[in-house]
This record gives structure tokens, sequence and C-alpha cells, in this order.
């Protein structure tokens, strides 16, 4: 039995963050798990995903985000629990679903869970969802440490039925991607019976039609259970205070930053000097407990991550209270006490504590500081990302960036999301040049692709993944080649949402909780799209860029190139090097040689090495993966490849 | 009895190395170690994209009080345990101070620049000065090469755990470490886990 499913009473477990979601729901009856794969969320929806046939719960990876909200909102429309998972953005990607689920209500408990990046460890935005609580007026809930994590999800199930209406429950990287001591509660067992009820009187929650119209009365409705939640946050265990009953600063936290917050007062011996107000229910605010709290101090620091959005709604609810309970003197962002972008850590929380009053902190000495980064400038090289050893990405992009410099007018690739992000570095040529969201370097390639008429002549590539693909590449690839637009799609297939851990996607023949499932062929869909279509192995360098420059010179409508070679780190591909890479130390010349060190000046795949004083390129044993590419590269035919016994 | 004891509360253990070393798995074997015996711990890891070859981290704050932030303030670890040498390096900045220790694996992996040719890789012994100038405790050992020699290099984590064992006065010890490893991998597995264990160990101990 997995950890997950024990329930023996008070058991206690070191969790990640994300498998206490994934208990709090299990202990809150879930029926239905969905999400998209995205970090720091992704072990949510895996966890439950080995589960699923002992607790009796669907679990899928949907497509994309808003088909996961709507898959988990059906659930909730035949009176199950449901959950739906994903990173940050994923809520941009579903936000109109939502804007009209919260507008027509939901039956059973659903609960959305955006896990958010603050200082952008594993993406390329610190965007927050929060907003969107306040801007689809439903309750938000951020947890305040590993064990709120858990109880708190199992809550926000019994919240939402309270209200009817969905709740979003806020992760961080901190929780989602850390661990810490949970203690687990029971997991209820609920009667099911699926149905969807829509015989009733018309505008009826439960049996009417759940549907957003007509607006302004639903609308109303949804402004009152936002109100009924507002006056259980009032009451609700998860916001919390401690400290002096009349602090010299009350300190308004929530979330991780609850834990940076206690460590920082406690590493100034402040206790005597600061009140901390943790709130786990961030919107609406419980005013009445603020107000408690606001009236006994009158400076007031909020921290949390990353924009101040709990500040600006605290600052909006204490100047209506201003009558009562006084002016006060608000620390945050605004004023730049706590910056607005990046994460928070204990230190930075410290150092704004300890300038507002005015007490001494010295981690250790400067000496000490300044000797560390003289050893670090000189003795510890910059380690730049870069892809793993035997990633077909760099094969891939070898001959992108070859095909590019031949094809001469001055061409491009538009990126997005995945590890083939890392192109727009060396490490891929520096041939990506443009990144922003899932499957939108087709959408931007469509785009630069019509614009000839305006004196346009660069040749234009595009590149997803195979999961990006079925997630949002293919709406624009529609659109591209309805509208002849000239380009050249790139499909990187690698048999798997590689970055976030391998999770299945479409493509594949089997789905999350391991059936056997109908894939969806990427080829055969692009060629009943009415593009031009070749799939090659990159590892094949001199057809691979053969077959693209072929490609490329095709004037007019959409290419598009299937590159297919599974990822380095695949189960399979770990199990057995392919080859037993060698160097000939007769033929490899080294700077002699006129290759100007193609293998490791260029190719840089971490398998290698370059001994300078031996003038002599090497392979790493324990890191070569043997994929053999390098060897097809050296034009000295100085690497060595030898099927692996 | 077997003392249960820490010398400093929370005590802080920073586990580095290079996306792919089992940095993740190796935090938490140790983890649970102590969780065995009560105490309260909270890892921070970075994991996604460091995952590419990129320096990771993890952070491990145990306690016999409460939980502690997943990140550990600046200057402040106790020891750190590098699966790469030049990683250690790279955290002292941040979190080392004059009584840190430090134990490390000899084995480079080299960045994609000092592969180009465009940076140095320093030689051990420069690193071996660089730590002790920054620390009050160094040891360096053949982790990776011993645990190629016992068949797989991705056995340089465990004799690194098995060593931190040897060097520290944590309460850590093999039943734990059996407990633990019992639960995360398969049986046939075991065997050559506390091998490696107990080769990291003995291999502070001569």
């Amino acid at each position: 039995m997995s950890f997950l499913m024990d329930n023996t009473e008070k058991a206690r477990y070191l969790l990640l963050g994300n498998e206490a979601i994934a208990r709090g729901a299990l202990e809150a009856g879930v029926n239905v798990a969905s999400g998209y794969p995205g970090t720091p969320s992704s072990e949510i929806i895996e966890s439950l995903s080995k589960i699923a046939k002992d607790a009796n719960i669907y679990v899928e990876w949907s497509t994309n985000e808003k088909v996961a909200m709507e898959v988990a909102a059906a659930a909730s429309f035949a009176g199950l629990r449901s959950m739906c998972v994903m990173k940050q953005n994923g809520v941009n990607v579903g936000s109109d679903f939502l804007l009209h689920l919260a507008g027509s209500g939901t039956r059973g408990g659903m609960v959305i869970v955006p896990c958010e990046d603050p200082g952008a460890l594993s993406s390329v935005n610190e965007g927050e969802s929060r907003y969107f609580a306040k801007l689809f007026e439903i309750p938000l809930l951020e947890p305040g440490d590993f064990q709120e994590v858990k109880d708190m999800t199992k809550w926000a199930f019994e919240l939402s039925e309270k209200i009817n209406n969905f709740v979003m429950l806020r992760s961080v990287t901190r929780f989602s991607h850390a661990s810490g001591n949970v203690t687990y509660g029971d997991i209820i067992k609920r009667d099911i019976n699926a149905q969807f009820k829509y015989d009733g009187f018309i505008l009826d929650p439960m049996e009417g039609l759940p549907i957003s119209a007509p607006v302004e009365y639903k609308h109303s409705e949804q402004q009152k259970k936002l109100k009924q939640a507002a006056e259980i946050f009032e009451k609700s265990p998860f916001n919390t205070y401690t400290g002096v009953k009349k602090p010299e600063l009350l300190v308004i936290t929530s979330s991780a930053c609850n834990l940076y917050c206690k460590e920082a007062i406690q590493l100034l011996g402040a206790e005597d000097k600061v009140g901390l107000l943790k709130l786990g229910t961030t919107w609406p605010l419980p005013q009445g407990l603020l107000k408690t709290h606001l009236s006994e101090t009158k400076k007031v620091l909020i921290v949390e991550e990353v924009l101040p959005f709990m500040e600006e709604n605290i600052k909006v609810v204490a100047l209506e209270m201003a009558g009562e309970i006084g002016n006060k003197i608000f620390y945050g962002k605004n004023d730049n006490t706590l910056p607005k972008v990046g994460e928070l850590n204990p230190d930075i929380v410290t150092q704004a504590l300890s300038k507002i009053l005015n007490l001494k902190y010295e981690q250790r000495s400067d000496e000490y500081i300044k000797k560390a980064q003289n050893i670090v400038l000189t003795k510890a090289p910059h380690r730049e990302l870069t892809f793993c050893p035997g990633c077909p990405h760099r094969s891939s992009y070898w001959s992108i960036h070859n095909a590019l410099k031949l094809d001469g007018r001055k061409g491009f690739v538009c990126g997005d999301i995945g590890c083939y992000s890392l192109a727009f570095l060396p490490c891929g040529f520096s041939t990506l040049k443009t990144l922003h969201s899932m499957g939108s370097g087709t959408g931007l390639a469509s785009g630069f692709g019509k614009l000839k008429q305006f004196g346009f002549a660069q040749s234009v590539l595009a590149v997803c993944g195979d999961s990006t693909f079925f997630h949002t590449a293919m709406p624009a690839l529609v659109n591209a080649v309805h509208h002849k637009s000239d380009f050249t799609l790139i499909i990187l297939d690698n048999s798997g949402t590689a970055m976030t851990g391998f999770q299945p996607h479409p493509g594949l023949k089997s789905n999350a909780m391991g059936e056997e499932v109908p894939s969806i062929d990427i080829a055969k869909i692009c060629v009943a799209m009415g593009a031009k279509v070749r799939v090659q192995d990159p590892f094949d360098l001199e057809n691979t860029q053969k077959q693209l420059l072929d490609l490329m010179e095709y004037k007019e409508g959409v290419k598009v190139m299937i590159l297919r070679q599974i990822c380095a780190l695949s189960p399979e591909k770990k199990a057995k090097k392919k080859y037993e890479m060698s160097i000939d130390e007769n033929k490899c010349i080294g700077e002699n040689c006129g290759c100007n060190r193609l293998c490791t000046r260029i190719f840089r795949c971490p398998g290698l090495e370059w001994d300078a004083k031996a003038n002599v390129a090497r392979i790493d044993d324990v890191i070569c993966r043997g994929c053999g590419v390098c060897a097809d590269i050296c034009p000295g035919k100085a690497i060595n490849k030898k099927e692996a016994a | 009895m077997s003392s249960m004891k820490i010398s400093k509360d929370p005590y802080n253990i920073i586990i580095t190395g290079v996306g792919g070393q089992g940095n993740v798995l190796a935090s938490r074997i140790l983890a649970n170690m102590f969780v065995e015996n009560n105490f309260f711990v909270t890892i921070g890891e970075s994991f996604g994209a460091s995952q590419r070859g990129g320096s990771v981290m993890s952070h491990l704050r145990i306690s016999k009080e409460s939980c502690y932030s997943p990140q550990i303030p600046k200057g402040l670890a106790d020891i750190i345990v590098s699966l790469e040498p030049i990683e250690a390096i790279r955290v002292l900045l941040d979190y080392g101070n004059s009584d840190i220790k430090v134990l490390s694996n000899s084995r480079p992996v080299r960045p994609p620049g000092v592969i180009a040719g465009d940076m140095n890789y320093p030689s051990l012994d420069e690193i071996k000065i660089s730590l002790k100038e920054l620390s009050s405790d160094v040891w360096i050992i053949d982790a990776t090469e011993k645990a190629v020699e016992m068949g797989n290099p991705i056995l340089g984590n465990i004799i690194m755990l098995g060593a931190l064992a040897g060097v520290s006065d944590l309460p850590l010890y093999k039943d734990d470490f059996q407990k633990v490893m019992s639960r995360n991998i398969s049986s046939d597995k075991i065997d050559i886990n506390l091998q490696a264990y107990d080769l990291g160990s003995d291999m502070v101990n001569q």
C-alpha cells in the first residue's frame, strides 16, 4: 500500500508539499483529479495517478489546463468532488472557462490548485493567479506550513460545497517542491452516485442549469457566496496570530512567507516587539479579524510573494476603517521595504524587520563574505544550463543551426515551453529567438510567415514539443495552414512530457493511470491539416539537415518536420548505453586540426571534455550516455563509436 | 542507547551537486533517517529547470522543536555535502561561515564553459585550499570512482551519505538507513546500497 493511502490513526510522514495536497484531496474523498504537467505542480497528479485504482479515483493528464478544468467541472456538476492542478500560468490558459464557471457555480466540491513559482526557479515568468481569484470573485486559500497544505486542501472541498462555487488553493515552489512533516487525518468514504441533474427549476443551483445566465442574477448570487465565504473566514483556524497583544509592529503574511517571517523574528529575537498575523484565507479578506489586530498597533508590514496583492487589499480595508482604528503606517512592496520581484527568503524579511525596528543583525563577517566572493570568482566557474548528455534536442538544434547558416536568409527559430526552450543559450547554438507561452512559437511563426508584403525576407522556423503540440500548437498550426503562412514547424518529439518527468500525452499509448488508450498520430494530424510533412531521426545529422533545407526551400505554405528520438532521461534510454565512445588520440590533433574544436567548443555535450594541456578531446565515461552523435560531428574521424555490449 | 541529540537546533545541512547526480534522492533518504528518530525536518529543493545540467541544492533543516523554512538563512549552514567539488565552493559564498564543515566528492562535472575551453576548472589541490579557507573541516573523497568500481556511478550519493554519518556527530545510524532504503527502492538493490553506505563511512574513518 502506498504511504499516501495509510489510514492508521495519526500516521505521520515527511511529505513533499505536492504529496500533502494529494493526501488532503484523498482525505476529502476526491473522485476526479485532472491537470496538465508544469513545474512545480506535477507531482500532485503523479501521486494520485499511482494510487488511482486503489483509491477508486479517476485521474487524467488532460491535453491542456482549460480542458483539465472542464473535466474537473463536469465531475462537480455530477455531484462528485474534483480537483484541477496546474502551474501558475495554467490558470491563464483556462481563465475563460473559469470566469463562466464562477458565474454558473459548482455542485460537488471543486478545488483548483495553481502551484506558483515566485523567483521563476523553473519558469519563464513569475505570474500570479491570486488576482484571478479576485477577478473571478471566488475564495482564495493559501496554506502557511506543510500541515496546512494538507489540511487546507481537505477543507477547500468542504468550503466549495458550502458556497456552491469552486475554490482556489494556491501553493508555491517552496511548498510544492519542499518537504515537511505532516500528520494524517482520516480518508473519508463518501457514497458516490454520479448524476448530472438538470430537470429542476432552471435557477436551482443543484438541479437547474449550471450556466452563468441570466448574468446579473447569477452574478449577484455569486457575490452572496463570496460574502458567505468571508463570514466563514472570520472564524477560520487557518488565520492565526502569534505575539504580544500590542506589538510595536504587526506583520501580516501568507503562504511560505509565514515560515520566513517566523524565522526572521526568531533570528532578531524580536518576539516581544512583533506580532505575526498569518492569513490562510487571503480573498476575500477577514475584515473583522484584520480590524481586531490593526487596532492594536501603529505600524504594519505586509510580507507576501510576489506582487502586493494582500497589501493593496488590506490598505483598502484599513482606509475604510480608519475612523475607528486610526491611520496606520504601512510597510511592504509599495514603499520598497520588500522587493516586488523574485521570491523572498528569511534574510530579506530579517533585513526588512531590522530596518523598521532598528535592530542589528549580522550573519557573518564582511571579511568572510569578501574572501568567499574572491574564491568563487576564480575557483567556481559558472555553470550554465545545458541539455543533458545524449539529449536529442542538442542534435536537432545542431542541424537547425547548420541549416539556418546554409540557408543564409538571417533565419531564426520561434520557440515555446519545454526543455528545448534552453536553445536561446549556447547549448541550442542560440538559434531560438522568441520564447513566450505554450504553443506560442507556432503562432508567432504563423504571423512572421505573412509579412512578405512588407519586405520581410527572413526564413522562419518554429519548434514545439510533442506534448506542447497537443496543448496549444495545434490551433496555431490550423491558423497557419489556413492562411498559407510560410514557415517550417519542427516538432521535437521525444515521446513524453520530458521536462516535467515523462507524463503521458495524447500521442502515447498509455494514460496517467497506466491504462492502454488510443494514441493520436502527430504526423497524420499535420498531413490532415494540409501541411507538407517529413519525419526524421535527429541523431542522423546528415539527413536531418538535408531534409530541413529541402523543406525550407518551399516558398509557400506550412512545412512540418517531425524529429523523433526518445528523451535521454527516459527509463528506456537510461537503462543502457547504445554506444561505447572513445577518442583516437592519434587522430585528434586538437587546436591544430582546423575544426576549431567543433566537438567541445561548439557541440559542447557534457559527455565530452577538452584537455588543453594534452591538446586533445576526451570522453567522460561517467557522464557520456553513448548516443554516438559526436562521432558524426568530428571531421577528423577521431571519435569512435562501438555498439555497447 | 544511541544519542538522538543534535549539537545545534535547527541543524542546517546542504546537499549540493549537479542535476542528475542523485541530489534529490540523497536529501530525501537523509531527511527520512532523521524522521525515524522523531525530528522535525524541512527540505527545500531546487529541481525542474536546474535538473538540466545546472547547479542543484537541497536545504535540510533538522529540529527537535519545530518546522523551519525550506530556505536556510544566509551564512547559517552547518555542513555541506557536495556531490561535485566546485559546487561546494559556490554554496559557501551564500551559506558558509568559518565554523562550517564540508564533505565533498572529488569527481568534477565540468560546466559547459569549461568543456568549451572558455573557463578553467580548478585542480583538486586548489579546490582543497579554497574549501579550507572558508570552513573549519574539509573531507574530500573519491565517491564516484568507488561507485564506478562498485558498478554504477549513481551510488556516489549513497557513499556520500555513509561518509556524512562517518564525519559528523549527527544521529545517523545504519539501521535507519536500511529502514528508509527498504521503503524507497526495490529489495534487490538494498544490498549494494548498504555496501555503498558502509564504504562511505569507511572512507572517512581510515
